[in-house]
């Protein structure tokens, strides 16, 4: 037997990197003509001078007048406890704070773009959204353009999953920055109190979806309409896209996520090298659609099968506006 | 002619609630207070009358089977969870039971009884507003409230047993003042413990507006079940501040079984399972008695707090009269 060249050896590495690639590109779904490897190169090139071009700027920050004018006019229209807090446990002021972080998801990692954000009426409202992404980035990016791109600013009020509610820290911050316990009550007393109320009526469902049931949207809650019809509240169906590509979800460590007690758990393909911190968003570009706000009429308690046309209505409002920033993308980061 | 006065009831009248109550009573031009207690009534105003008698007891019967009672106050609960489990439950249970059997039994028209806000508990899924409808959770991961929760209930079913009797359950908020109770203690540590990353919404109310409430649901016509609510709920670390103290910052993976512990061994007053209240909120939704009560609280958070802070009156249980106040061991928690 002849000993195997060096040249072998790196025939046979770049066999099996170019399998794996393949492999890779039929699990992720090969749209493109283009090798996906060579597409996300060139995105993320692009991607990065983006970026570098933002901060070398600092356009992406909000000017602290602005700031100022921003949280001065939610203070106005927020009553408030001798302590500048809600009885929810929502502080405005606390939001100054959250702002910078807020800027750097909104417009440098995310660069999230914004379509007819001023659909979103004034008065009690119900922002309906999709949910993605492993990680509830897209509630937070959803309420970072609200607050610093919508005129006149408004925090929604986002309805949280319980578990989330419980996690130390997260649910202090949460809590502070306007959201609540995902309840009907909760939710029921905000809209009364016409506030902005930001709902994912697919819950954990839809956020740990694996990767390759992205853009499917999963079963809608019919919660949230039977109460927009109770305070005769108008819902505004929002699209997120691009938080499905964020943090790549292979599959759901149901036995784990059971023992940890956590709703999913998901696993990314860099897990096994850094870990959770896989879990963290890649900086995919997000593109959030507003659409024309929906009034519906009827009993709150009629049966499942009067809602569900309604909720339906909804959903599909969501799908039409999802379908139309599919089409229009050029690629995951720009 | 003078009007027969009406004979007034206040059980537990050695507790600082129930000593509050009686001096509030008895300056009323057409009342006559009577009191049951084991507990001395230190500075007790001469027209008091005092039965110093269990009110399991027999002998506690002559006062009803003899005088015409108008109304029932029944403060006699023991919260403590320091006291031996079996004869809590039996005091407390037992107790209710007697005094709603006398009320039946020797026609009182009015039984007011003095329950807690703790009933509900405190759990990450709470709403904003618990109303008075809502489980009564408390003793999920607290047994020893159990007893309470049974006194609650068991002051419920009259409602439905004895229409004829109009019995009245009040559920107060954290009663701050002069008093030992769970979370007056609290605040007097030098530095209150604070579990890391939590700061829950937190509900106050002084101790002379738990009176003014018990007052006003001696009103006749008056019925049912009512949360007591002070001023705006506020976060726990807000609270603390307004003490001017510095919270102590304790993990809360590890605490629970150190606190439990130092519980066992008597060097802590608090047991584990009350960590929970600095970790989830539990705030009362106190709407029904503002409008059916009437009441409105009229002390705010700083006043309440004062009052708590406030040491040298009243000392628990002093066995006989004028005796100084003495400084109690001071709790040791981490």
């Amino acid at each position: 037997m002849p000993r195997r060249t060096l040249q072998d050896r790196y025939a046979r590495f770049q066999k099996i990197g170019l399998q794996a690639a393949t492999q890779l590109q039929a699990f992720v779904g090969a749209e493109q003509e283009r090798p996906l490897w060579k597409q996300l190169s060139e995105e993320a090139g692009e991607a990065a001078q983006d970026m570098a071009a933002l901060l070398l700027s600092g356009t992406w920050r909000t000017p602290d007048d602005e700031v100022d004018r921003r949280i001065e006019q939610l203070l106005q229209g927020q009553h408030l406890g001798e302590f500048g807090v809600d009885p929810f446990g929502y502080a405005p002021e606390s939001l100054r704070v959250m702002v910078p972080v807020m800027d750097f998801m909104l417009r440098l990692w995310f660069r999230a773009e914004c379509f007819d954000l001023q659909r979103v009426p004034a008065g009690r409202v119900l922002l309906i959204a999709n949910h993605s992404g492993q990680l509830p980035f897209d509630g937070a990016v959803i309420a970072s353009a609200m607050l610093l791109e919508h005129e006149p600013p408004r925090m929604p009020r986002t309805m949280v999953e319980k578990f989330a509610t419980a996690l130390p820290a997260f649910g202090n911050l949460v809590y502070r920055s306007g959201s609540v316990t995902g309840l009907p009550d909760n939710c029921r007393r905000l809209l009364e109190n016409d506030e902005c109320v930001l709902v994912f009526p697919e819950g954990a469902r839809g956020i740990s979806k694996p990767f390759r049931e992205r853009y499917r949207m999963t079963a809608f809650g019919h919660g949230f309409m039977r109460l927009a019809l109770e305070t005769n509240t108008p819902i505004v169906p929002i699209a997120v896209v691009g938080a499905e590509e964020q943090t790549i979800n292979m599959f759901d460590f149901k036995s784990l996520a059971r023992i940890l007690h956590t709703p999913s758990l998901a696993i990314t393909p860099l897990m096994p090298l850094i870990g959770p911190l896989a879990m963290l968003p890649s900086p995919v570009k997000y593109r959030i659609y507003f659409g024309e706000p929906l009034k519906f009429e009827g009993d709150p308690n009629d049966d499942e099968a009067i809602i569900a046309p309604k909720v339906a209505e909804v959903k599909n409002a969501i799908q039409a506006m999802m379908d139309r920033g599919l089409r229009e993308r050029r690629g995951y980061f720009v | 002619m003078a009007r027969r006065k009406s004979l007034v009831v206040v059980t537990g009248v050695g507790g600082r609630l129930g000593q509050l109550l009686a001096r509030r009573l008895h300056r009323q031009e057409d009342m006559e207070v009577a009191g049951i207690d084991r507990r001395a009534f230190p500075r007790k105003p001469a027209d008091v009358e005092h039965f110093r008698i269990d009110i399991r007891r027999k002998a506690a019967e002559d006062l009803f089977r003899t005088r015409q009672v108008d109304v029932i106050f029944h403060l006699g609960l023991m919260h403590d969870p320091r006291q031996g489990s079996g004869e809590h439950h039996t005091w407390n249970i037992r107790g209710t039971q007697q005094i709603l059997e006398f009320a039946h039994r020797y026609g009182v028209p009015k039984v007011v009884i003095l329950s807690t806000g703790d009933v509900y508990g405190p759990a990450g899924d709470n709403p904003a507003f618990i109303t008075e409808d809502a489980p009564l959770l408390g003793a999920q991961r607290f047994a020893a409230l159990r007893d309470l929760i049974a006194v609650d209930m068991t002051a419920q079913s009259w409602f439905w047993k004895h229409p004829e009797i109009e019995t009245v359950v009040l559920r107060p908020a954290h009663i701050l003042g002069a008093t030992h109770n769970a979370v007056s203690n609290y605040l007097r540590l030098p530095r209150p413990p604070v579990l890391m990353g939590f700061d829950p919404m937190m509900q106050v109310i002084h101790e002379e507006d738990v009176v003014a409430a018990l007052l006003a649901a001696a009103t006749p016509g008056i019925r049912g079940v009512f949360n007591v609510v002070g001023p705006d709920a506020l976060p726990l670390r807000t609270l603390i501040e307004v003490t001017g103290k510095q919270p102590l910052e304790l993990p809360h993976v590890v605490l629970p079984a150190v606190v439990n512990r130092l519980f066992q061994m008597r060097f802590s007053e608090f047991p584990a399972a009350e960590l929970d209240y600095l970790r989830y909120a539990a705030t009362l939704d106190g709407a029904r008695a503002r409008e059916i009560l009437r009441f409105k609280h009229h002390y705010g958070v700083r006043e309440a707090v004062a009052a708590a802070l406030r040491r040298d009156i009243f000392d628990g249980a002093v066995e006989g009269p004028r005796k100084k106040a003495r400084p109690r061991a001071s709790v040791r928690v981490g």
